[in-house]
């Protein structure tokens, strides 16, 4: 069969077909552009004049603000107090330490994400090495000016809540997936009680219990670090999440898979270890980047608990500043914009990887 | 001994190994907590419910003040959160339909738009978007003297102040007429449809539907007597007195917990109406009808099946969430949860009824979902 004649059609031409064919196929498409683009227009002309025309850039004072009466943003605000949202109140001197240890957590993160990475071995030794590193960078101690962890604060405390929250639960959610499969009753009975317990309850209230009501569980006089115990709280609260994801992949796995295992002679342990795990696992990594998402955001709870993280720390410096505090919005958008970068990478890597790892599995 | 024995004692003795460590653990921090409870003079129990709260509620569906009992203010602020919830769920699904169905618009620009709101909503962090919407609300907007004013209504940093018809008879009886004709809607539908299902001929079903909703409610209103006195906000002094305060705290939580879910519910229905099979909707396109009929008698009712379990779980999330009222001063029941603990000191049973209602809220409501699940599932043959 002859090949179709190509049609050959002008850039122009052919944008005023996608025009037609995208923006204005009938009447009522036609009107919804225009209210659209009218509503666009309007809306994007305020915000360019608040945002950029009249606004105050660069380390103006706040009189330079106020004298703008609400005209144009104020990103002096952030000009001014961008070190102390990002690490409260770390002494400014020694801030490039924590900046360093962000960096270096980025850097980890994107290394995990990298295939060649996948093995537990080096996982556990990127991080754990990664990890001394950091508290070193954090701590001092080695030649560095030691920092009290109550001078920590800011972005390193919302990354540390989120990574930690997550790698620490991982081993604890397999755990507590294995157990609400298990065909002993009564290990099944406590992961079942123990994953949907925690996922009936907000985090708040795990929070409450960790920063409250812990400490009267401990012998008298013993006592943990008020940001140990958030931590904690937050490992526990997250395994029961990563524990449902797991049985996911665990429930995908085909019963001959299994069987084989149990032909080869091979007990439960190390059927689940070298069959059942490494394929389940793999197939859930997307859903459990999604779940690092939901954890990222949920740290910033930990402002309730009055814990010093990111949030706390742009709400301390521009809330709770008598002369900046009428700028919060221009703070909070500062805020968003940090906290969307990281989530919005995170679920575009998740949406990558589904898509990677479905094609390789047709293949 | 045979190989199946073997596993079987090792079965056991897993199991017993297990009980015993939780036991270990439990009879550990209960020791502690006994000794703990002691030496701070804390008695454990529930009988600091019936002493006098002591403290102001800002917002209240029941009769409260401070002379009221600690149970009372539980009982309050656990109506808070299921109002506030309630409210946002029905907002956020409103909501996050119509940005759903915006998401897969044939207009581009629309598209475009809807996909925005969604990746820029789900991307930042719930309570941080409650902060912004809180302090813009009493920040930016005026303050009470220099209210805006939109007719009878005042926007201010107070929040929004309506009017508000006086407490009478009638209106109790106008929603009753509401509800009947709420369940008159239902009746009538469901025997149109019978009757299309047998005669093939559609009838008119929506006319009488709308007749009385307009009838019924007048006419318990009318019945009981017809009042019309309403209660009018006016300024006195810094705030306004009369009529009906929706407050900046009310308003900040219910905005940002219905724009946040309902991001996720626009992805939800997004996913449920792709997965309606293609040959489905060029049957309905075969068969004439407009885009609007398609969606709504061919392409959401099965949609709704896919839809339903996830926009549970988001449901369930929206009331888990608005706990995060104590961050702006919402008097939910955690706000006032923790009012009380730090009052009483009884933060055991503070914190353990405050997780049993959540508990009870999770499982009332997927328990709900799963019926109507089982409803709209698919009937096979």
């Amino acid at each position: 069969m002859p090949a179709p004649p190509r049609i050959h059609r002008s850039p122009v031409h052919r944008s005023v077909l996608w025009l037609r064919a995208n923006l204005f196929s009938s009447p009522g498409n036609t009107i919804t552009t225009l209210v659209v683009l009218g509503l666009l227009a309007w809306l994007g002309t305020r915000f360019f004049e608040w945002a950029v025309v009249n606004a105050s850039f660069g380390k103006a004072s706040v009189a330079t603000c106020n004298a703008l009466a609400g005209h144009g943003a104020c990103w002096s605000v952030v000009a001014n107090k961008w070190r102390q949202m990002l690490f409260g109140i770390y002494p400014q001197a020694e801030q490039w330490r924590p900046a360093l240890a962000v960096i270096l957590f980025c850097l980890m993160l994107v290394a995990s994400a990298t295939r060649s990475m996948w093995h537990a071995r080096r996982l556990i030794a990127l991080w754990g090495l990664g990890t001394l590193v950091c508290t070193w960078l954090m701590a001092g101690g080695l030649g560095l000016t030691p920092v009290p962890t109550a001078l920590w604060g800011g972005l390193p405390i919302t990354l540390m809540l989120a990574v930690f929250g997550t790698l620490l639960a991982f081993p604890l959610g397999v755990l507590l997936a294995l157990g609400r499969r298990s065909q002993l009753p009564i290990v099944r009975a406590v992961s079942i009680v123990y994953i949907e317990l925690i996922r009936g309850v907000p985090l708040i209230t795990v929070l409450f219990m960790a920063s409250i009501m812990f400490a009267l569980f401990l012998p008298e006089g013993v006592s943990f670090d008020k940001l140990l115990r958030a931590q904690i709280a937050i490992i526990l609260f997250n395994a029961a999440y990563i524990a449902e994801v797991v049985r996911g992949g665990l429930q995908a796995m085909p019963k001959g898979q299994y069987e084989a295992a149990h032909a080869l002679g091979l007990g439960y342990w190390r059927t689940q270890q070298l069959v059942i795990l490494p394929q389940a696992l793999r197939i859930t990594i997307p859903a459990q980047v999604n779940s690092f998402i939901d954890n990222f955001k949920d740290t910033s709870l930990v402002i309730i608990v009055s814990i010093f993280d990111f949030l706390y720390a742009v709400k301390q410096s521009v809330v709770s500043d008598l002369e900046w505090r009428h700028y919060f919005v221009e703070g909070y958008l500062f805020a968003m914009s940090i906290y969307w970068i990281f989530c919005f990478a995170m679920s575009r890597y998740s949406l990558w990887l589904e898509s990677h790892l479905n094609r390789e599995h047709r293949t | 001994m045979n190989m199946q024995a073997t596993e079987r004692l090792r079965n056991v003795l897993y199991q017993v190994a297990l009980v015993g460590a939780i036991g270990l653990v439990a009879g550990y921090a209960a020791f502690n907590l006994i000794h703990n409870l002691e030496s701070r003079s804390i008695r454990i129990g529930f009988s600091y419910l019936t002493r006098e709260a002591g403290f102001e509620i800002s917002e209240k569906l029941l009769e409260y003040d401070a002379t009221y009992t600690y149970g009372r203010a539980f009982v309050v602020g656990l109506l808070n959160t299921l109002f506030v919830s309630a409210v946002a769920i029905v907002a956020a699904s409103v909501l996050g339909l119509s940005v759903g169905i915006a998401r897969l618009s044939p207009n581009w620009l629309l598209r475009q738009m809807a996909s925005v709101f969604v990746e820029s909503v789900r991307n930042v962090p719930l309570i941080l978007q409650l902060l912004m919407w809180y302090g813009m609300v009493t920040e930016l907007f005026p303050p009470a003297e220099r209210a805006l004013q939109l007719g009878p209504m005042f926007l201010s940093q107070r929040g929004l102040s309506l009017p508000w018809p006086e407490a009478h008879a009638g209106w109790p009886a106008a929603l009753l007429g509401l509800v009947a004709a709420f369940v008159f809607w239902l009746i009538w539908s469901r025997r149109t449809q019978r009757l299309r299902a047998q005669t093939g001929r559609a009838s008119a079903a929506w006319w009488p539907s709308l007749v009385a909703f307009v009838v019924l409610p007048m006419a318990g209103w009318a019945f009981m007597g017809a009042p019309t006195a309403f209660s009018m906000p006016e300024l006195g002094g810094f705030d306004f007195e009369g009529g009906k305060n929706i407050s900046p705290e009310f308003t900040a939580l219910f905005v940002g917990l219905s724009i946040y879910t309902a991001a996720f519910i626009a992805e939800i229905v997004r996913g449920g109406i792709v997965a309606v099979p293609k040959g489905q909707i060029e049957a309905a396109q075969a068969l004439n009808l407009t885009r609007a009929q398609r969606l709504r008698l061919v392409i959401l009712p099965q949609a709704l099946r896919v839809i339903i379990p996830p926009l549970t779980s988001q449901y369930l999330n929206l009331t888990k969430n608005s706990s995060l009222a104590v961050a702006i001063g919402y008097p939910d029941l955690v706000s006032i949860s923790n009012t009380t603990l730090n009052q009483t000191g009884q933060a055991i049973e503070a914190i353990a009824l405050m997780m049993a209602v959540y508990l009870t809220l999770s499982l009332a409501i997927s328990g709900l979902m799963n019926w109507y699940n089982a409803r709209v599932k698919l009937v096979e043959r």
